[in-house]
């Protein structure tokens, strides 16, 4: 097996009676640029929360790098969590805390207890955090209030600060759901330059169909908690897109769930 | 279609309509029950035997024949004030002041130091006490009783407990208020700790963080103004506590109100009360301003 591969298998959560992850099995390698599609509800959500451990699986296992990372506890689970990094669709910052120490926390996972809870880090490490933001146009916000920024640099913030957690994959739960076009295409250019030029592998969940075949090298999609397409995005056809989204073939055009200012292709690197 | 789901509603809106109208009605008559039983629990309704001014006995409802006597305090309690010597009065009057002002010092500095470590152990408390927080539920368990405990026993009750193992004195005082604080503080923290976004706590699990750094970075920074604001309004309460709680030997100018109770020296028990009143204005007066203060957000750094 190549180094750097995710494994899911047979993976199962329920929550009472309702199953929000069935039986899932998925192979994805290193490297890969993977976006999960589906329906409000399909499992999507649950899926990525499973991977880095948010959320117990009921059933089932994850492994990573040949390692099972679905039975890990205490400290090697909370090292998982920071080589998983994952940006949410609210962003999730401390939002009483400024830019600065929101990208720190990143580094959490490397520290002992008693040096995070006094917000001590060093120098190297606020050097990094600085070439971050520098990376995402954010050094200007540096020292202003997480919550005082729109929502596209809050969730540029978030991408920094999982840069600082120096993972292996990147996990994106709609991250560009709550955003305008602009700064979507902008996040979603900056998913893609990680995947490119770091190498990460990037599950991302999607509304947008467009978006998804723009910068996705391979679609999954999800229907009541199952897989229901895994591919290509050439060959997820109109048919099968009714499918995914259960509507009925004369009403559904996928322009009018766009977020993309015009279709383009992720930045060249 | 349009039509029958007009009528539906319409059903369902009498329905909903006689439903709450019984439920008012419910609710009305059961308070006004409580509220009748239990002031006859309190002796509301009493008659009472008095002496009239010939001599003669006669019965009167409890309350119109205490009422004048309320008066009769009043008028015990004030001091012989007169223009032509009113500071000479005056004096008189506050003959114990340098005592009472040094009582009152140990007031202060009893009810200062009883919200420091009660505000302190029960910040701490608050979040294994939060249902939300608590890493499994037989420390929810134990953080809950062990905070119901602290704040519903009595402060005087804990100063009584004190008093007998550490003597006569500030000490038990301050330990018995700083005990009632953190039983307080942890319940009321431990309230807000529970209505916190929990995203905020997600995205520091998602990096990696432990227990600790969930609640250092997900929830103090969310709860740290209501965390200020409550350790200054416990302590105008505890500066209250503590101006009485010397009435059982645990420090502070209760025991001057004993005293003087005791010997019947009204006009002593007014200064007193001048005293502990012109206190609390003033500490409840600026911890009010510094409250409205913290209530504002202020920038934090790295």
């Amino acid at each position: 097996m190549q180094p750097g591969t995710l494994t899911l298998t047979g993976l199962t959560r329920r929550f009472g009676g309702k199953t929000a992850v069935d039986n899932v099995s998925l192979t994805i390698p290193q490297g890969q640029f993977v976006a999960v599609i589906g329906r409000s509800g399909a499992g999507k959500s649950t899926l990525l929360r499973l991977i880095n451990r948010l959320t117990e699986p009921t059933e089932g296992e994850i492994r990573f790098d040949g390692r099972v990372v679905s039975a890990l506890r205490g400290r090697a689970l909370r090292q998982w969590r920071r080589d998983c990094a994952m940006i949410f669709q609210q962003f999730n910052l401390v939002e009483r805390l400024n830019v600065l120490t929101n990208v720190l926390i990143g580094r959490i996972a490397y520290h002992g207890p008693l040096s995070s809870l006094l917000l001590r880090f060093s120098d190297a490490e606020r050097a990094e955090a600085v070439r971050a933001l520098e990376r995402l146009d954010l050094l200007g916000q540096a020292l202003q209030r997480a919550g005082t920024l729109s929502g596209g640099q809050q969730q540029r913030v978030a991408i920094a600060k999982s840069l600082l957690q120096r993972p292996r994959v990147m996990l994106a739960d709609e991250p560009i759901a709550s955003l305008d076009p602009a700064n979507a295409s902008r996040v979603m250019d900056e998913l893609a330059r990680i995947n490119r030029q770091d190498g990460l592998t990037v599950l991302v969940n999607l509304h947008t169909l467009d978006t998804a075949r723009a910068y996705a090298d391979r679609i999954i999609a999800m229907r009541d908690g199952r897989v229901y397409f895994d591919g290509t995005p050439r060959q997820l056809t109109p048919d099968v897109v009714r499918d995914i989204y259960g509507i009925d073939n004369t009403r559904f055009d996928p322009a009018v769930t766009s977020t993309a200012l015009n279709r383009r292709a992720p930045v060249p690197v | 279609m349009t039509m029958t789901a007009t009528a539906q509603f319409d059903a369902d809106w009498h329905r909903h309509r006689s439903a709450r109208r019984r439920s008012t009605w419910a609710w009305t008559l059961t308070l006004s029950a409580l509220v009748l039983l239990t002031a006859w629990g309190s002796d509301f309704f009493t008659v009472t035997q008095i002496s009239r001014a010939d001599g003669t006995r006669t019965e009167a409802w409890i309350l119109a024949a205490g009422i004048g006597r309320l008066g009769e305090f009043l008028d015990q309690m004030w001091p012989v004030l007169r223009w032509n010597s009113l500071g000479h009065d005056i004096a008189n009057w506050f003959w114990g002041i340098g005592l009472w002002l040094r009582l009152l010092l140990e007031t202060v500095q009893m009810a200062f130091a009883a919200t420091l470590l009660g505000g302190a152990c029960g910040f701490l408390l608050s979040f294994p006490a939060a249902r939300n927080l608590a890493p499994n539920p037989v420390v929810l368990w134990i953080a809950r009783r062990a905070a119901e405990i602290a704040r519903t026993v009595p402060e005087l009750v804990f100063a009584l407990i004190f008093v007998f193992a550490f003597g006569v004195g500030p000490l038990a005082g301050m330990l018995a208020i700083a005990l009632h604080t953190t039983g307080a503080t942890a319940k009321l923290i431990s309230e807000a700790n529970e209505n916190i976004d929990m995203r905020t706590v997600d995205g520091i699990r998602a990096a990696g963080g432990r227990w600790s750094d969930q609640i250092r970075l997900g929830v103090v920074p969310q709860v740290l103004p209501n965390i200020m604001s409550y350790s200054l309004l416990r302590f105008e309460i505890n500066i209250r506590s503590s101006s009485i709680i010397g009435y059982v030997g645990a420090g502070g100018l209760g025991q001057e109100f004993r005293t003087a109770m005791s010997y019947q020296e009204y006009p002593d028990v007014l200064a007193l009360f001048v005293i502990t009143l012109a206190t609390i204005a003033v500490i409840d007066f600026l911890s009010e301003k510094l409250r409205h203060r913290v209530i504002k957000p202020e920038p934090h750094h790295a």
